[in-house]
């Protein structure tokens, strides 16, 4: 049963292998998560700075949009394969809750 | 593949969040709940916007009274770290180290708590200083049923993440328990995007209007 996921027929090889792929992946995460810290300290300083209201909104939100999806495809893993499934979830869920703020936003006033 | 198994590194499967049927299955559920949250913190987040600085006199305080960065801006620290440690974590799940999944565990639910505190004072603050409370405006009941949502969910976060760690202190990484461990990482993380939004949508455009 052992090496129902090998694709090697020399399972030291394989385990050799495995292993630095899992390695180069987790430096990947740490580049991740540096621009991730980049991003957050960009927004906080573009708010600190005093820009016009109309540069910060959109760009602030650009950054977080760009932030989330690091967050889902790399720490969440959404960008491995037999994730399709995963993918048609959040994109449904993302929908609905767009339309949800764009009604409130717009059609629901007091 | 008994899920009980003894394994060795060697022997671990590439994927063992996903190896038995069970662990499929719960992939699959747990990312439809996901999906489902997605959609329950956006109408939250749809409601602070409708509300957000409905108040019923001037004296009341508004977002940009009350929001201060520098407090916003550790918490951030705080979370995002965290979900850096919980990568970690997975990534030793994956190579059959389980102590070192678990220090890594323990050193994010330390921050998740030290997140919970920053979130504490910073309520307490507002209740204290700005008279800013639950019932005291539609922006109050807004705010603090988003924000407290979010600070429930790191709440039953690190109760989860603590009851699997002392659960399973004893006996170790096996199929059976890799795909529990692996969901409250994802979960975890879905924490840290959610906190996302709610730094960008409600404190950093809060201070702009």
């Amino acid at each position: 049963m052992a090496n129902l996921q090998t694709n090697s027929g020399e399972p030291k090889v394989n385990y050799e292998y495995r292993r630095k792929k899992s390695a180069e992946e987790m430096r990947m995460q740490v580049v991740t998560f540096t621009m991730m810290i980049f991003f957050t300290v960009i927004a906080f300083a573009a708010v600190g700075a005093g820009f016009s209201k109309w540069f910060i909104l959109p760009f602030v939100l650009l950054l977080a949009i760009v932030q989330v999806i690091f967050q889902l495809y790399y720490f969440m893993h959404m960008s491995h394969k037999g994730h399709e499934v995963p993918q048609f979830f959040m994109y449904s869920g993302v929908l609905v809750g767009f339309v949800t703020v764009l009604a409130f936003l717009t059609i629901i006033w007091w | 593949m008994a899920a009980e198994e003894k394994f060795t590194p060697q022997t671990w499967p590439e994927s063992p969040e996903q190896a038995t049927l069970e662990g499929k299955n719960k992939f699959l559920g747990f990312w439809l709940f996901l999906g489902g949250e997605t959609v329950l913190f956006a109408s939250l987040f749809a409601t602070y916007l409708a509300l957000k600085d409905s108040v019923p006199s001037p004296d009341h305080a508004l977002a940009k009274d009350l929001f201060e960065l520098p407090l916003v801006f550790l918490m951030t620290m705080l979370l995002l770290t965290s979900s850096l440690t919980s990568v970690f974590a997975m990534y030793h799940m994956k190579n059959y180290n389980f102590k070192k999944m678990q220090t890594w565990l323990f050193i994010t639910v330390m921050l998740g708590f030290a997140f919970l505190g920053c979130e504490i004072y910073e309520f307490n603050h507002y209740v204290h200083e700005y008279e800013h409370t639950f019932t005291s405006s539609a922006f109050g009941s807004a705010f603090y049923t988003l924000v407290g949502f979010h600070g429930a969910h790191v709440t039953f976060g690190l109760l989860w993440i603590i009851a699997l760690m002392i659960r399973n202190a004893k006996r170790g990484l096996n199929l059976y328990n890799a795909p529990k461990f692996y969901l409250a990482s994802l979960y975890w993380h879905f924490i840290d995007v959610v906190w996302v939004f709610i730094f960008t949508v409600v404190y950093l455009m809060g201070m702009v209007g």
